[in-house]
């Protein structure tokens, strides 16, 4: 009898009753998961701005995710008048499908996600771009102008986005050789793809913000601005589906991005310390990678819209195709690997270079602390 | 057919590359009008073609409710125009009511109200610095940030006047009682407190590289046009021209007071230079609250003793000028007799500072719209009266 592995099929059941298992597993993890992340998040933002965060519902807070959810599906579902019936109402559906079929190839231990694609890669990409149906969806359909002008920005902003973000998951797909994200992360046994690919890394998380409509990128639903943006006018259960989404894709892109760029389960010792330390690892990297997103999000003003703009198709289309090419030229002339390492970390350092000339091209160190040495005048 | 009743509909023929533009009501429920401020944008895309505002939502009648209260009564309403920085109104007011009725006022009186007076309007600044963080996008961090030394300095004025945001502590004549022992030391760690708090949020917002991409150069403003418009205050100081009344015609005890007005070469009036000349500002006002704990008389009175029961003034008329947390704060008073005033009137200067907006917002994004309209730091108390 073979020790208790997760690859291959579970307890030997038919393929289908195998398939649903592993999608009630991992869509009831997926939704704990999203819930424990809101109340993280209100924890860790709380922390950042030197507050305490939900203290009240049970110890530390800890049901406040249930308590909110129960809330939420017991509020009226308010559908405005003006709204476009359908379009309104399956908006929030169009957004939640893609994200979480996005979590049917991603491997969180060796083998073992719902299903293992060869074209697992493509297949996050291609169902992740469908996201923006339904958010151009709430935005028309709502019949309001808030949510019109966030699900345009939505749409301009993420359509953008996406070209740098696809981009840079294909310079390392060439480097790896497959687009079969267990093999991806197998291949990271002894070094995470970041080390070879620090440009691709950088450029993918910063597009996977901007995906997510996470600070500094939150344009499409700025609060301060355009109140929330597409989801404006929902409310009840179909507003929490949109929060359910924004989690969801955070925790999807949050493993994603750790299993093509730091190693996933395989990085370090994926292979000799079971499937419980692949577990671990899965989770330790996208919860690193999580609250790396939070400490932006609490940190940074946003950004306007011809700022993001020019950034996507100024800064970060070029180095991904830079980066794109140099790989090619690496990959068939067989060049030693430390190029790799070389050309992208030389990408890397320059467009770290061009934000931070920017910042010293506006004189920005000469203000801060300057209100200690105003000049006299009377 | 148009979801949007409004605005016209296109046939199909004349739809090609034409465009309408698109009309956009912000406020007054709106979390970036600080208030209950309304603002109609016509945009073209994201581009503010138009901008009308609309005010009046917070009118009391402040000034017609002052005609009906006598002359203490009615400071309880002045500390809700600018509500932000209830002490500093309370002094504009008793300070045109002893000018109307030409009263002495002790000495610790006047250092007490100066102290007041400065620590709202870091108080004040503190809100606008929280809060425009919070417009330009940084998800309240830098509004927790201000709202730790606003607490304090709250705590602080209950402690002295036994209220927080109105506090009514002020008397013509002087101020209601004297202030509790431990005063000077709470007010200096307080300081320190606070330019603690000036120090995070300028290395929060200034040294960061998105807030001021975002805030230089947009929509700045000469000199000229601000005093073409009435411009006073902060506002008017980004422009470049150093004028404060405190300095100008200095009132109180505030010619006794070694402050700066905060000065840069390349001031241009935009709306970093706003949020700038805020910031600043706070750093002088800590200055001067620790001149007046060192010149201050350790004891005395706090309030003139030869004051009758019921204040009544002969006719006479008063107009004073206090540099406002806002800007110019000007109170004329009026009476015929009696213990009401005749008239008084408030120069509010968020109201005429309010007046810049629409040439502001103009040409601008919608996000900008929203923090050049943050950047003029209206307080609605003020500007509705």
């Amino acid at each position: 009898m073979t020790p208790f592995s997760f690859g291959g099929e579970l307890f030997g059941m038919w393929n289908w009753l195998d398939a649903v298992v592993r999608v009630v597993i991992v869509v009831t993890a997926m939704t704990l998961v999203v819930m424990y992340l809101t109340y993280g998040e209100r924890k860790v933002v709380a922390r950042f701005q030197q507050r305490l965060g939900p203290t009240k519902t049970g110890p530390a807070g800890l049901f406040q995710a249930f308590a909110d959810a129960l809330k939420l599906v017991a509020k009226e579902d308010i559908r405005p008048t003006n709204a476009d019936r359908w379009v309104f109402e399956l908006a929030p559906y169009a957004t939640f499908v893609p994200v979480f079929l996005v979590l049917l190839v991603l491997p969180f231990a060796k083998d073992w996600g719902v299903r293992n694609l060869t074209l697992g890669m493509f297949f996050v990409f291609a169902v992740l771009g469908l996201n923006i149906v339904g958010i151009i969806m709430a935005g028309l359909g709502s019949g309001n102008k808030f949510a019109l002008l966030g699900g345009v920005r939505a749409a301009a902003q993420m359509i953008s986005y996406e070209i740098p973000l696809v981009l840079s998951l294909l310079a390392v797909a060439m480097v790896a050789g497959t687009l079969d994200l267990n093999q991806i992360a197998m291949l990271q046994e002894d070094r995470p793809f970041i080390v070879l690919q620090p440009l691709a890394f950088l450029i993918f998380f910063t597009a996977m913000l901007s995906e997510m409509h996470r600070a500094p990128f939150d344009i499409p639903v700025a609060e301060s601005e355009i109140v929330g943006g597409y989801f404006v006018e929902y409310s009840g259960i179909r507003w929490s589906m949109f929060q359910l989404t924004e989690y969801a894709s955070m925790w999807g892109f949050s493993v994603f991005g750790s299993v093509v760029f730091l190693g996933g389960w395989a990085f370090p010792f994926g292979e000799d310390w079971g499937w419980g330390w692949q577990l671990a690892l899965t989770f330790m990297k996208s919860i690193a990678w999580i609250l790396t997103i939070f400490w932006i999000r609490t940190t940074v003003p946003r950004l306007r819209i011809d700022q993001l703009m020019a950034f996507c198709w100024k800064v970060l289309l070029p180095l991904s195709i830079v980066q794109l090419v140099a790989n090619g030229f690496i990959l068939v002339y067989d060049w030693p690997q430390e190029l790799l390492t070389a050309t992208s970390g030389g990408g890397a350092v320059l467009l770290i270079a061009i934000i931070i000339t920017r910042s010293i091209r506006r004189p920005k160190n000469k203000y801060v602390g300057s209100y200690r040495q105003v000049g006299v005048t009377s | 057919m148009s979801i949007w009743p409004d605005e016209k509909v296109l046939t199909p023929g004349e739809a090609e590359f034409d465009t309408v533009d698109m009309t956009i009501n912000i406020g007054p429920q709106h979390p970036a009008t600080h208030g209950v401020f309304r603002m109609i944008l016509r945009v073209d895309g994201e581009v503010v073609v138009d901008c009308e505002p609309y005010i009046g939502y917070l009118h009391r009648g402040l000034e017609k409710l002052t005609e009906a209260n006598d002359y203490r009564q009615a400071m309880g309403y002045w500390d809700r125009t600018d509500y932000l920085a209830g002490m500093a109104c309370e002094h504009a007011y008793v300070m045109a009511v002893e000018a109307l009725a030409q009263i002495e006022v002790p000495e610790r009186a006047e250092y007490i109200r100066v102290i007041m007076a400065e620590l709202s309007r870091i108080n004040s600044h503190f809100l606008f610095l929280g809060a425009f963080g919070a417009d330009v996008g940084s998800f309240g961090t830098s509004f927790i940030y201000a709202w730790r030394e606003r607490e304090r300095i709250y705590d602080l004025f209950e402690e002295v006047a036994g209220d927080r945001m109105f506090p009514t502590y002020m008397r013509v004549g002087g101020v209601a009682m004297d202030l509790p022992d431990n005063f000077e030391q709470r007010c200096r760690w307080l300081l320190g407190s606070i330019r603690q708090g000036i120090e995070d949020l300028d290395g929060l917002l200034t040294g960061n590289e998105i807030f001021v991409e975002r805030c230089r150069n947009l929509a700045p403003m000469t000199s000229e046009r601000a005093i073409a418009l009435g411009i006073t205050g902060p506002i008017l100081r980004s422009t470049g021209l150093p004028w404060d009344l405190r300095k100008a015609e200095p009132y109180s005890v505030y010619d006794r007071m070694k402050f700066d007005i905060p000065w840069r070469p390349d001031l241009q009036g935009d709306v970093f230079d706003r949020f700038w000349m805020r910031l600043s500002e706070m750093y002088q006002s800590a200055r001067i609250i620790e001149q007046c704990l060192e010149q201050m008389p350790k004891g005395g009175l706090v309030l003139n003793p030869d004051l009758p029961k019921t204040l009544r003034v002969e006719n006479g008329e008063a107009y004073i000028r206090y540099e406002g947390t806002k800007g110019e704060y000007g109170v004329y008073a009026m009476s015929k007799g009696g213990n009401k005033p005749y008239r008084m009137k408030l120069r509010s200067p968020s109201f005429c500072n309010l007046s810049a907006l629409r040439e502001m917002v103009i040409g601008s994004y919608v996000a900008d719209a929203i923090i050049i309209l943050g950047s003029l730091d209206i307080v609605l108390g003020e500007v509705d009266k």
